[in-house]
């Protein structure tokens, strides 16, 4: 690892730059709710952040925020709307793009975070959330998720949150909202999505393309068609400076 | 319970519930953070109909876990929205609501309640979500008056869906007030008194969730919770020291007074006129 940045804080950063200006963005909690921060902070001054609480901020709040009910999370919003609010938003499509993790993902983003399996024994993990919803009806979602081999699977044990299904056309086929996954941000690189399929787009700096073909169960594809990659461009001091800013002990990136 | 997500959960009546061990219970929330948990830990729980069940600072909650993976629990799983849902077409009087949600999903296997169907309008696939109607639908407010009328502000999550859906309401207050302090602000009213069937003054009554205005989150409660209930034996253990070894003052004495150190913000004046 860099001496210079953590990974989770190279996450975090990048993370920001999948937000666009102007963008309405639902965030979550940890590493996305620090990547909507640095992004509003920086390059996205006009992007919003909506949270199934019913909370909509325009701006960093005052101090580090564990969940979203917390008080200075609530104290200088937008709006502290109720549930129904928000979700009616993400279903009419106002919804540009939402971020969303997984204990488990498959080659077409399916996530599960609902049940896994441990050798004979199936453990029961805390569900949906909002998350299958964010992932039916967002114009796209970015995944966000640390990077481990356990995590990468040929199907899903449980499909909480459909990405690309089987692949191709799927989502149409099957009447889904929103585009799906876009992107998957990891601990080690970023991919992308071409015709539903992760696809590896660039690996962070000292990552190699070899160690991440090793973690995955299929044979990966990468973007550039001779297998070669980008590295994910380093955090700016401007951008580090903001990830430090908003979490000063680094409780959720070191 | 637990109506406004991470924000104003009922712990007071949860921790209750499990003193006077009112079993067989069927809980209903979009989460509830650890009440939850704590409930099934109690072994008080047959089902619960949620979106999202364990530890929003630590991930899993324990006594949810065990008690799924032995059988001994029944989990409906919902989204936030369809939970939303099926509160708010409880709270309209009818029996569903469609949804664009879900499509795709696991959670939308034979077993769950949802059914997928064509649109009769468009010809588009939707879900549709049956209505829940909740025996009781518990509410911690910031003040409320002897009627039952009830301010509440900060975040509401499925507040106001799950009052209206439910056959009886139960409130909690940080402050019992008069009833001309409510009606100095009928807006900020989100339980009227026709909807309520008790109304209780319980200071710290969502600790160790936060309520807006009056006290933050006690993270630090949560992951302790989390460490020590890696076991039934830690759970009892918990439960013996925040439940059934305290009455109401003692518990309010042992709350970190910090937490009630809030930096005061205002919000402007709210003028009505006559």
């Amino acid at each position: 690892m860099d001496a210079e940045y953590t990974s989770r804080e190279l996450m975090v950063t990048t993370a920001a730059n999948e937000i666009r200006d102007d963008e309405c963005a639902f965030v979550g909690m940890r590493l996305p709710l620090l990547a909507y921060q640095v992004a509003v902070s920086t390059h996205a001054p006009n992007a919003l952040a909506v949270f199934e609480n019913g909370t909509i901020r325009d701006a960093p709040s005052s101090k580090l925020i564990y969940t979203m009910g917390d008080l200075a999370h609530l104290d200088r919003s937008v709006s502290t709307t109720g549930m129904l609010d928000i979700m009616g938003r993400l279903q009419r499509g106002d919804v540009d793009v939402g971020f969303i993790g997984g204990a488990e993902i498959d080659r077409y983003g399916n996530l599960n975070t609902t049940q896994v399996r441990a050798g004979d024994r199936t453990i029961r993990l805390p569900g949906s959330g909002g998350a299958c919803d964010i992932s039916v009806l967002s114009d796209r979602t970015v995944i966000i998720m640390p990077h481990e081999s356990r995590r990468f699977v040929e199907s899903v044990t449980y499909r909480t949150s459909p990405g690309h299904g089987d692949g191709g056309d799927w989502r149409e086929e099957r009447g889904l909202r929103g585009g799906g996954p876009d992107a998957l941000i990891t601990t080690k690189g970023v991919f992308c999505f071409r015709d539903g399929e992760l696809t590896l787009r660039s690996v962070h700096p000292g990552v190699t393309v070899e160690e991440i073909r090793d973690t995955i169960p299929w044979n990966l594809e990468t973007v550039g068609d001779d297998g070669s990659v980008e590295t994910t461009p380093e955090p700016t001091a401007t951008e580090l400076e903001y990830v430090r800013e908003f979490d000063p002990d680094g409780f959720w990136t070191r | 319970m637990g109506l406004a997500l991470e924000h104003a959960i009922p712990f007071a009546v949860g921790h209750e519930l499990i003193r006077r061990k009112r079993d067989e219970l069927t809980l209903v929330g979009p989460i509830s953070d650890v009440l939850f948990d704590q409930l099934v830990g109690a072994d008080l729980v047959d089902r619960i109909r949620a979106a999202w069940i364990g530890n929003a600072s630590a991930g899993s909650g324990y006594c949810f876990r065990r008690a799924v993976e032995s059988g001994a629990l029944d989990v409906e799983d919902h989204s936030n929205l369809s939970l939303a849902m099926a509160l708010h077409a409880g709270s309209l009087g009818v029996s569903y609501l469609p949804t664009r949600s879900l499509l795709g999903s696991d959670l939308l296997s034979e077993e769950s309640p949802f059914r997928e169907t064509e649109c009769p309008f468009t010809g588009e696939q939707q879900v549709l979500v049956p209505a829940i109607e909740p025996d009781w639908a518990v509410v911690h407010a910031q003040r409320a008056d002897r009627y039952g009328d009830a301010h509440c502000w900060g975040s509401l999550g499925v507040t106001e869906q799950a009052v209206g859906a439910a056959d009886r309401v139960l409130v909690t207050c940080e402050e019992l007030v008069e009833p001309s302090a409510i009606k100095s602000d009928p807006d900020r009213v989100v339980v009227a008194r026709d909807q309520v069937d008790a109304v209780v003054e319980c200071p710290l009554g969502a600790h160790p969730s936060p309520l807006t205005g009056y006290y933050r989150r006690d993270h630090e409660a949560y992951f302790s919770y989390h460490d020590r209930t890696e076991t039934p034996e830690g759970y009892s253990e918990w439960a013996d020291e925040w439940v059934y070894g305290v009455d109401r003052e003692e518990y309010v004495d042992r709350v970190d007074s910090e937490l009630r150190d809030l930096e005061k913000t205002v919000a402007a004046e709210v003028r009505y006129g006559r």
